[in-house]
């Protein structure tokens, strides 16, 4: 295996923030367990690991949300008590969060002042040298934000822009970014990567939290890669590989292509002709949807999310009823059925949102996997509940899924993410259905559970069964798909062939340019 | 992580989660009732009583003979019905209110049957009566179930006014309708639809209105374990309860979900009128429950919305509530509903600071 510490880079010029012997332990969980961390003054230092690796607790201690157990930060040589994110931004670090932290009926400039607002005569707001201040931090970093427009009109993109002047205002000469690739384009990300780069030309020291490898590859100086609460590596970004991260984060060897053979395409299983259907607040999100699958396919959906992809999902499952247009399954119009007729035609379905729609966590684990089909033979008879095979298509699927801890009688909200995640998907696809929706199969899940369901979305594909995949993930859709239909505004803007087009192609089709 | 042993042991792990889950469900109520039954003796201590010989002549009076069991019993019997009732609606996700409201329906139409139908067998007439509360409270359940499932509008508005509605009814039928000369309750139902009192078979229960229909409450008890744990539509109720969301995307429907836990839930407050009616009175009298309903929610948090809970929780409250009666030589009655308000005010605080307690000790278990 590895050495616990794989050091073999230089130490950076001069460190800005150098965390030593960082613990930190969650009722018995040990989130952080002895960790260093160095981070030189003007790197680009990416923290990479998979989900619970302990990154994120890890930066909330820099950023004074945590109280370390034991060990101690310098900033800048000097040793920091860094008690609450006031301490933090202080001493110069800012933090922008996954979840941005604005207010969107307010305007750029009065999010941007909002806990530092400067003052005329220690009473009245000075908001000219606010604007004056924000425009300058704008030009100088290239990040284009419009003081006066009101935050809730901005792209996701610009939206984050606005959380970084917000830190640069108050002084931040460390930014931390916690994955905040998540939410963007393709473009979006080049943008950004742009701005970080800026930063770093002018002397700002940033951490990139990610476990997306290739952007780690592309933007970061030093990479940092936690697993299991330690480090397990540090290593300069020019002297490594993705492959050799990946296998870091993992502790094993991982293949990040997926193998996958030509499709052998049959009949059309689904059929969507002019689809349009209101959203949850009774505004038209979909808005005249046409589009095929094939039996022994995998139709990707490409598309920046909340451009319809939920909605398409929930008019496919009956969930959602399209206001016009007829829906087909095997030539059958199921436009009107109810989600359980659809269920018993064959639809399975893994939604994007696991908890609220996927999984009933105070359920068993044994429950969870017959909800759908706890209807019928062999779970259910016209009365009672059939306990024994309950129990045995559990322990069967626990173990041909391997999710732990295998216990049935477990609820399924005590599982990590990442096994309720396989929970749901280990539930769809042993029901072998005709026609898989998929919508963000893998969101949140780690490296070794991604490989894990896209091989067995594969070999479903494989044995025949139609498969409509949702991902806000483009290197997903590519990796996995035959063809791919982008998603802009309510319609399919365009399907193209994923073998012969990009991510640069992709990402045009996903804001309406193409 | 230690999930190999999990993987090697896969029964210790979910014994180990039903002691915990266990603990848990007993850990609230009992702190609970300890809570109460101490802040009760300050009071007892500021009357300038002895807490010990009040509390002692409290559990004498109560559980110390066979009467004051009869009487226990006696007042236990609706609660079971009532809580059984709340914790079914609970269990789906509804909160009924209206299960006062259902018990006035339910037991009229007890009466009116047994005393309209007086020349059927009582083999015939029983079931009949029976049938007759379940299906009155029934109906006071379908209406607000119906009305949420179909217009979204809120089951507690609704419960509570159909309460309003229900006793105005009633209280109009017993008055106008069908009632007797110079009283406020109905003419008897047939000697062949009374349901004897313990007291005819164990002499032990003499002077105590306990009667048969306390097995009917057990029994229906048991009934509503199997339900909602061993049969499909128990399950689809309870996915309804946890989360409608995913419920619905298991194919399960919402409306008619609501609609069968409301009527069921009433189903179960109408039986009251089997105890009342059937069992004590062998009239309808207006105004009986005086809050069995109300009390209903009560045994049901207490209970944790599970029969076997229900069932302890309305033997506690019916215990209680005789042995006001009982103590009440030595000190106001009152001092019970102050027990009983500590009880149930200590369980909601508790059951969300010892819910998160429970939590972290589940994912503590998971390391």
């Amino acid at each position: 295996m590895f050495p616990p510490h794989d050091i073999r880079s230089a130490s950076p010029s001069i460190p800005f923030v150098r965390m030593e012997g960082i613990s930190k332990r969650f009722a018995l969980v040990k989130a952080n367990d002895c960790v260093n961390l160095d981070v030189g003054g003007g790197e680009i230092h990416a923290l990479v690991g998979e989900n619970g690796a302990g990154k994120s607790t890890l930066m909330r201690i820099l950023y004074g949300m945590y109280r370390a157990d034991s060990g101690r930060i310098l900033v800048r040589e000097k040793p920091a008590e860094i008690r609450s994110p006031a301490n933090a931004i202080a001493l110069g670090i800012g933090m922008v969060h996954q979840h941005f932290m604005l207010i969107p009926p307010l305007s750029v400039i009065e999010n941007v002042i909002l806990g530092s607002e400067p003052l005329k005569a220690g009473l009245v707001l000075d908001m000219r040298s606010a604007r004056e201040k924000i425009t300058e931090l704008s030009q100088r970093f290239g990040l284009a934000v419009e003081p006066d427009t009101l935050v809730e009109k901005l792209s996701v993109g610009a939206q984050q822009r606005v959380e970084i002047v917000k830190i640069l205002f108050r002084g931040a000469e460390l930014l931390i970014l916690d994955e905040p690739t998540a939410v963007l384009t393709p473009q979006e990300t080049e943008a950004l990567f742009t701005v970080l780069r800026k930063l770093k030309g002018q002397g700002k020291t940033i951490i990139f939290i990610t476990h997306k490898l290739g952007e780690v590859m592309e933007v970061s100086d030093r990479v940092t890669v936690m697993r299991h609460g330690r480090v397990v590596g540090v290593v300069n970004t020019s002297d490594t590989s993705r492959e050799e991260l990946a296998t870091l984060m993992v502790g094993r060897k991982v293949l990040l292509e997926v193998e996958k053979g030509p499709a052998a395409r049959r009949n059309t299983v689904l059929e969507l002709k002019d689809v349009h259907a209101l959203g949850a607040s009774k505004v038209p999100r979909l808005k005249g949807v046409s589009l095929s699958v094939f039996a022994g396919e995998i139709l990707g959906i490409a598309g920046v999310e909340g451009n319809g992809q939920t909605e398409l999902e929930e008019v496919i499952t009956g969930l959602r009823k399209p206001s016009s247009g007829t829906i087909e399954l095997l030539e059958n119009d199921i436009t009107t059925l109810s989600p359980r007729e659809i269920l018993k035609l064959g639809v399975s379905h893994i939604p994007e949102d696991r908890l609220k729609r996927g999984l009933i966590s105070g359920f068993t684990v044994g429950e969870n996997l017959i909800l759908g089909s706890h209807f019928g033979s062999p779970y259910a008879g016209r009365v009672w509940l059939e306990g024994g095979s309950i129990l045995k298509n559990a322990w069967s699927v626990l173990q041909r899924f391997d999710i732990r801890p295998q216990a049935p009688e477990l609820p399924a909200g005590s599982l990590s993410g990442g096994n309720q995640q396989k929970l749901i998907v280990a539930r769809e696809l042993s029901r072998n259905p005709v026609l898989l929706v998929a919508a963000q199969p893998t969101r949140g899940v780690d490296i070794g559970a991604i490989e894990f369901i896209h091989r067995n979305l594969i070999a479903q594909r494989d044995r025949g069964c139609a498969i409509l995949l949702v991902s806000a993930d483009l290197s997903e859709i590519l990796s996995l798909s035959d063809r791919i239909a982008v998603m802009y505004d309510g319609r399919i803007a365009g399907t193209v062939d994923a073998a012969h087009t990009n991510e640069k192609e992709l990402g045009m089709m996903m804001t309406g340019v193409l | 992580m230690n999930t190999d042993s999990a993987h090697r042991h896969p029964g210790q792990r979910g014994r180990a989660h039903l002691a915990q889950k266990l603990i848990g469900a007993i850990a609230v109520p009992v702190i609970a009732i300890a809570a109460a039954l101490l802040a009760g003796a300050v009071f007892i201590a500021a009357i300038g009583q002895s807490p010990a010989v009040v509390y002692g002549i409290l559990l004498r009076g109560t559980f110390g003979n066979f009467y004051g069991l009869g009487q226990v019993l006696f007042k236990a019997t609706p609660l079971i019905f009532t809580g059984l009732s709340v914790a079914l609606a609970f269990k789906a996700g509804l909160f009924n209110i209206g299960a006062e409201g259902q018990l006035y329906i339910g037991a009229f139409a007890v009466a009116w049957v047994g005393f309209t139908f007086s020349s059927l067998p009582g083999f015939v007439l029983v079931p009949l009566c029976i049938l007759a509360g379940a299906l009155g409270g029934a109906l006071w359940g379908v209406i607000p179930g119906y009305l949420k499932a179909r217009f979204g509008t809120h089951e507690v508005i609704n419960t509570i006014m159909l309460n309003f509605i229900a006793m105005a009814l009633t209280g109009y039928l017993v008055t106008y309708v069908y009632f007797v000369p110079e009283t406020v309750h109905t003419q008897r139902i047939a000697a062949q639809a009374q349901i004897p009192r313990l007291e005819e078979f164990w002499p032990v229960f003499r002077g105590s209105p306990v009667n048969f229909s306390l097995f009917l409450a057990l029994g229906i008890a048991v009934v509503v374990y199997l339900f909602l744990w061993k049969t499909k539509f128990g399950f689809e109720l309870r996915a309804l309860g946890l989360n409608p969301w995913a419920a619905e995307y298991g194919g399960i429907s919402v409306r008619s979900g609501v609609i069968t836990a409301m009527t069921l839930s009433g189903a179960l407050a109408g039986l009251v009128g089997v105890d009342s009616v059937m069992g004590y009175k062998h009239y309808y009298e207006a105004g009986f429950s005086s809050g069995t309903g109300f009390m209903g929610i009560a045994v049901a948090l207490l209970g944790r919305n599970h029969p076997l809970g229900v069932v302890l929780a309305a033997l506690l409250f019916g215990a209680l509530s005789y042995g006001g009666l009982v103590i009440n030589a030595i000190v106001p009655k009152e001092l019970v509903d102050i027990l009983q308000a500590i009880v149930i005010l200590v369980v909601i605080a508790g059951t969300n600071v010892f819910g998160k307690l429970a939590l972290s000790l589940k994912k503590r278990s998971l390391v």
